[in-house]
């Protein structure tokens, strides 16, 4: 696999890593894919007057779901809530040049990015259902 | 890219292939120009001198084995020579049975053969492994029928390193008048290898996993007690006693039998200084990091050979971070399919620790200080990829990852 350097470059300094408290109610989770399939994305947003002000991921998976994971929490900061649903898929294969074998990451990563805003408005009363996803359970955030 | 520990090279993947021994290329090279003779040219010198290069190469790739020079068919490598053994006693022998026995864990070029034969109304039996990739030979007694006519098992497996009690199963076709084929490709060289002892009537093998030239490889096929006869895949001038025609290649056929002297001559004190290396590197890791897995069978290994699953982290990302260091991963990212290692699922190792593992299989150059540096630079990656990964964090909040219903996508 031959990586475009963007890839490596967030794949070597990886942007905003880590975790926010997950039960906050200004702070939204995503948690997407699976062990078995070889990727799994936890992607959290903490959200202040309508405006994203932190973000953070973790990512098991290959040095392209990396990448689009971190790639996504930077695009994530600073946007309102309403801008942050208009990440597309596409808008990551083109920053990072993804080979179509590798398209699959960043769909994740735009779930991911969809599931942490659903919770943050679930948490708000927006929702369904105001409660909190359980650890790990991404499924359990978009029923 | 700065430090200049990061340009660092080394080469930890021999079991896909080796580079030529800088004596088997000497060997070789008057083969290109000078006696650049057709081997089956019978009317003039050039001819004859390549004819006598094949022949000696013939007799001493049959001595390491313990055929006779005329059981030794070239092939252009262990492809080849598996879809041969397989394909062409199929094919002759039809009318006597239909159905064949093989093992889960064979490489593709046994068991894709074995799938068009299937398509053409053949029955395959492919027995399953356990944890350590070893065949119940209970079962394959019971597998074998009436109209079975061929058992293919591997010598040593190339992804996990487990090798078979080839001389059993031999036995156990002999009971039964079953043709038996095993693919020695991962074990010509390093283990013994006799025809006799194991019973064995078709093998296969190649020059590039034992530092000889790609592209050349052999196939033994048994002619006295029982005669195997072929159905041979191409047809032309008949040459390799019309199972294999086209013209040789003299080179590497001479390089080839060069790469296996060489081998023999060492095999058992490589062999031991190898095994050393894979120990060390395997108890650097494993005492250094938690929830590490070696996958196949800690006894009946080749020496080369560790295969291990790191938890929490996904393969090829793991390779990426080892940048220099030539390994592999039964992580599906890394080849065409998006399945992983199918091998590793025979041996019951779930999908989530396949898609971590990576195989690490030394070689005739390394050394205890590449082991210590590869030993060193996993360490690394893998802690870094865990401070990255969810499944690390919730693992180790207790949370039973087993217990949760992820997203599958
Ligand atoms: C067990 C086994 N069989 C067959 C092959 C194919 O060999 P070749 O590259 O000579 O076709 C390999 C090597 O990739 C192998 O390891």
């Amino acid at each position: 696999m031959v990586y475009s350097e963007k890839v490596i470059d967030h794949y070597k300094n990886p942007r905003n890593v880590g975790s926010l408290p997950k039960d906050a109610p200004d702070v939204g989770t995503g948690v997407v894919g699976a062990p078995e399939c070889g990727d799994v994305m936890k992607l959290q947003i903490r959200v202040e007057d309508g405006v994203i002000v932190d973000a953070r991921f973790k990512t098991f998976g290959c040095g392209s779901a990396i990448a689009s994971s971190s790639l996504a929490t930077e695009w994530l900061k600073g946007r309102t809530v309403e801008e942050a649903q208009q990440i597309r898929n596409v808008d990551i294969v083109e920053e990072l040049a993804l080979p179509p074998v590798k398209i699959h990451c960043s769909v994740l990563a735009e779930d991911a990015i969809k599931q942490a805003l659903a919770d943050f408005r679930r948490k708000q009363g927006e929702g369904p259902e105001a409660a909190a996803p359980e650890a790990g359970n991404g499924e359990e955030a978009e029923r | 890219m700065t430090e200049p520990t990061e340009n660092r090279r080394v080469y930890m993947d021999h079991q896909a292939t080796t580079p030529v021994d800088p004596r088997v290329l000497d060997a070789m090279l008057p083969y290109f120009t000078e006696k650049f003779g057709n081997a089956a040219s019978r009317s003039h010198a050039w001819g004859w001198e390549a004819e006598k290069a094949v022949d000696d190469a013939r007799q001493r790739l049959a001595a390491a084995i313990g055929a006779k020079p005329r059981e030794i068919v070239f092939t252009s490598g262990s492809t080849e020579s598996d879809n041969l053994a397989i394909l062409g006693v199929a094919r002759m022998y039809r009318e006597r049975g239909r159905h064949l026995v093989t093992c889960a864990t064979e490489h593709k070029a046994v068991l894709d053969p074995m799938k068009s034969l299937e398509r053409d109304g053949f029955e395959v039996t492919v027995l399953g492994v356990d944890r350590r990739g070893r065949l119940d030979l209970d079962e394959l007694r019971a597998a074998l029928r009436d109209d079975t006519i061929l058992v293919s098992v591997m010598h040593a497996n190339n992804e996990i390193g487990t090798i078979h009690p080839i001389a059993e199963i031999g036995r156990i076709c002999k009971e039964k008048g079953v043709l038996f084929h095993t693919d020695a490709t991962q074990t010509l060289g390093k283990e013994p290898i006799d025809v006799e002892e194991m019973g064995v009537d078709l093998l296969s093998a190649n020059a590039h996993k034992v530092y000889g030239p790609k592209g050349v490889g052999l196939l033994y096929r048994r002619r006295r007690r029982p005669r195997v006869r072929l159905e041979p895949l191409q047809y032309g001038g008949g040459h390799e006693f019309g199972l294999r025609s086209g013209t040789l290649d003299v080179p590497g056929i001479v390089g080839f039998a060069a790469a296996v002297d060489l081998a023999l001559a060492e095999r058992e004190t490589e062999r031991a200084r190898i095994a050393a290396l894979r120990d060390r590197l395997q108890e650097r890791l494993t005492s250094a990091l938690t929830h590490v897995h070696v996958n196949g069978d800690p006894e009946a290994r080749l020496a080369c050979n560790l295969n291990v699953s790191f938890e929490f982290v996904e393969g090829e990302s793991l390779l990426m971070g080892l940048e220099g260091i030539a390994v592999s991963s039964g992580s599906a990212c890394t080849s065409a399919s998006l399945e992983p290692s199918y091998v590793l699922h025979a041996l019951g190792v779930g999908d989530a620790l396949a898609h971590s593992s990576i195989r690490f299989s030394l070689g005739r150059w390394n050394t205890e200080e590449e082991v210590d540096y590869v030993a060193e630079r996993t360490i690394e990656a893998v802690q870094r990829l865990r401070e990255l990964s969810p499944l690390y964090e919730m693992a180790m909040e207790g949370i039973d990852l087993e217990s949760i219903q992820w997203d599958a996508h």
